[in-house]
């Protein structure tokens, strides 16, 4: 069999249903077995689309998303993809044509070193140099990809050897990775403390991260917030892990997080990290950051414990396996909850004082926040959201109240603008049945409205609805607050013309400016047939609030 | 149940492990025999701003298997989380934080020294002393090779330095585990 073709067998092998790509010279004979092969090739307009489609469908269906690229240019637009993935997490293979092997090292025609570009930000990579290496390279990239702590797998295959014929023969043993082995238990010895520290703690937080969607452990976080009344919050990432509706939420933390949140955790006796990382967005200043808290951390990467905030009880393993365990643990010592009495007062209290609110305009000017709360109700709070970043994507987190993982997709580590339209068209891809909106900046969605063209090519039914405040907002409202309203670079300007844009691309176009329309124009959007972009203006100045200035301490959140 | 009962974890009397050690580190690692290894454990030193002090890399008993043994500072690089960062790479299939009383480590070194008629003698003494080896005499210089461990090394670049020192190599150190005493 050829290689190329071996290489779709392994992609079968492993259950592939889409891959999203570009072909290119060095990708040709790959392309050329994609021309028989058993799953769809979704073409984007650019790599980088491509790329984030892939984290779309994984991150929207829990399943390893897969993009090709050719080599040079073609392999290089993928980078932000990869690095994107890298630091959210994201199951994802990509494949890259390079040039033949007797040009590697020439600097010939479309070539690039990127497994050499990429290592910084792959989980792992693969240059494949035997053309038999290419099934058993597909196999582990795929293992390594899932497992453990997720993250982007590179395979480099130069363009002579997918011509070459090889043995194929599908591989059904767990790829050997001696290197490779991440520890998923969870040491019962330090679950058993952990959950006697949970019992004696008087001012507890839960704090749950992406890793908790990623491990498809929502369930098993319920039931240990259901365990007593323990306070939770999540991160950016965790948003959906456990519901915004429920009594025992305490709202997002962080730089952009609710006040109970935040306060909650700078009082706290004991902080219990749930496949979260202390990233600089949640912490704050370092050294002020839960002053008063010892921390249980748990994790399936245990470089991640330890790495910015000290762990006294660290457990190293997949939480989907920890957590039944700790509520276990924790439920067999009958704990008092009343000693969480004081705890809730004191939490009740911020939540008075401290809402998540915003004033409303008098006239019919859109508030953004408004445009998210029209957005929940339109959908009925279940649609998959997916974001770019900036002002637009935090209104998001903070006003539609996710109550199931995988319905939230943005970009969060990396703050990749640009990343909301393609992971749409990839969550789309992935979950036909459901409905897919990209709440877009207008500062992000020009990055990338190529993909305009990808949604309509390939029958993809997205909606945009675009928040559009002419400004780089986030931007903006840091050059207001912090750089003395010295704006520079900010402005969008008059163009494009959204509407006129997408119906240049075969989308619907809806504008709305008043807020009276706002409802019936999401309504029209959502049931349009196709694709659909809604170009909201929404009031332009507007800051995101509340805020932990940067480098600041969660006391002094402002706004 | 009554509040700080014995079995329940008193919250005040849990300590975070990790940080800084303040000594020197020698770290054995058994990695895949492959292309751009080495890369990758170099690129993890400098993105996560780990500074390398010793690097030296060969081949062991599994053609398979390469070893490399690198010195790090335990003063300004947390061990722990360098260990675990080396960990995640996955051409990296063992990682030992050697136990200076039970490891056996040498480092082998070059020196050029200047070695005119007044002081050759001196230089050969010193060599004697340090149960090195002259590989290389000419006029005006004599190369020296010294195995040892990186205290004896050091020592005899004290002891010949004052003499002119014209060109030094060193090895970095490798390292073996001691066999257990027979019982």
């Amino acid at each position: 069999m050829r290689a190329a073709d071996a290489l779709c067998e392994a992609l079968k092998a492993e259950g592939v249903k889409h891959v999203f790509g570009i072909p290119g010279g060095a990708s040709l004979p790959i392309y050329d077995a994609l021309y028989d092969a058993d799953f769809e090739h979704v073409q984007v307009r650019h790599e980088q689309g491509a790329g984030h489609a892939a984290e779309g469908y994984a991150k929207a269906s829990g399943r390893v998303g897969v993009a090709f690229a050719t080599s040079g240019p073609g392999a290089t637009n993928l980078v932000t993809a990869i690095a994107d993935a890298h630091m959210d997490s994201v199951p994802t293979v990509f494949i890259t044509g390079q040039v033949r092997t007797d040009l590697i090292g020439t600097d010939g025609f479309q070539e690039a070193d990127v497994t050499g570009i990429t290592m910084p930000i792959v989980k792992h990579s693969f240059l494949v140099t035997d053309p038999h290496q290419i099934p058993d390279y597909i196999h582990k990239a795929f293992h390594i990809a899932k497992t453990g702590r997720p993250g982007p797998v590179l395979v480099d295959i130069p363009q002579d050897l997918t011509k070459m014929e090889i043995d194929y023969e599908p591989i059904v043993s767990a790829p050997k990775l001696p290197g490779y082995q991440p520890n998923t238990e969870g040491n019962i010895k330090q679950i058993r403390i952990a959950a006697k520290a949970l019992a004696n703690a008087r001012r507890p937080v839960l704090y749950a991260g992406g890793g908790v969607v990623n491990a498809g452990a929502a369930e098993e976080l319920r039931e240990l917030v259901a365990s007593d009344r323990f306070p939770i919050t999540c991160t950016l990432m965790g948003l959906g892990a456990f519901p915004a509706t429920d009594d025992q939420w305490l709202g997002m933390l962080g730089m952009h997080g609710t006040r109970s949140a935040n306060y909650a955790m700078d009082e706290a006796d004991l902080i219990v990290a749930i496949g979260a990382r202390f990233d600089d967005r949640i912490t704050g200043k370092l050294s002020e950051f839960a002053p008063r808290a010892k921390f249980v951390h748990i994790d399936i990467d245990p470089a991640e414990i330890g790495k910015n905030v000290p762990a006294h009880i660290p457990i190293v393993g997949d939480v989907k396996k920890v957590l039944p365990k700790l509520t276990g643990e924790y439920r067999a010592l009958g704990a008092d909850g009343s000693r969480l009495d004081e705890w809730w007062r004191r939490i009740e209290g911020w939540r008075e004082q401290y809402p998540l609110e915003y004033e409303d305009t008098t006239d019919q000017a859109i508030k953004p926040q408004l445009m998210v709360e029209e957005m929940y109700r339109a959908t009925g709070g279940e649609a998959i959201i997916t974001s770019d970043v900036g002002q637009h994507q935090m209104w998001a987190a903070q006003y539609y109240h996710f109550t199931e993982p995988r319905k939230w997709l943005n970009s969060g580590g990396l703050g990749t603008m640009g990343f909301g339209l393609p992971a749409a068209i990839g969550a789309k891809v992935a979950m036909p049945d459901e409905q897919v909106v990209c709440l877009a900046g207008d500062g992000s969605l020009v990055m990338v409205c190529q993909e305009f063209a990808t949604a309509i090519a390939n029958d993809v039914d997205v909606k945009v609805f675009l928040m559009n405040n002419g400004h780089f907002g986030m931007v903006r409202q840091w050059q207001e607050l912090f750089w003395e309203e010295r704006y520079k670079s900010i402005e969008m300007g008059p163009s494009p013309d959204w509407v006129k844009l997408a119906e240049a691309f075969g989308w619907t176009g809806i504008l709305c400016d008043r807020k009276d329309d706002l409802a019936d124009a999401m309504r029209t959007a959502l049931d349009a047939d196709g694709p659909a972009l809604l170009d909201v203006r929404v009031v332009a100045k507007e800051n995101c609030y509340p805020m932990i200035p940067a480098g600041a301490a969660a006391r002094d959140m402002v706004g | 149940m009554a509040d700080g009962t014995k079995e329940l974890v008193d919250l005040d009397e849990l300590r975070a492990e990790g940080g800084l050690t303040g000594r020197r580190h020698l770290l054995s690692l058994l990695v895949e025999n492959r292309p751009g290894v080495l890369a990758r454990i170099a690129g993890l030193f400098s993105r996560r701003g780990f500074n390398i002090d010793t690097l030296a890399v060969g081949p062991t008993e599994d053609p398979d298997i390469s070893r490399v043994t690198l010195t790090v500072d335990g003063a300004v690089n947390p061990i722990d989380q360098v260990t675990k960062q080396l960990h995640k790479l996955v051409n990296v299939i063992k990682i030992r934080d050697m136990e200076p009383s039970s490891t056996v480590a040498r480092e082998m070194a070059l020196f050029r020294v200047n070695a005119a008629a007044d002081n050759r003698a001196e230089i050969i003494e010193f060599t004697q002393i340090f149960r090195a080896h002259i590989v290389d005499v000419s006029r005006r210089s004599i190369t020296v090779e010294v195995t040892g461990t990186t205290e004896k090394i050091d020592s005899f670049e004290r002891m010949v330095r004052p003499h002119g020192l014209i060109e030094m190599a060193r090895t970095g150190e490798v390292a073996i585990v001691r066999a257990r005493p027979e019982s």
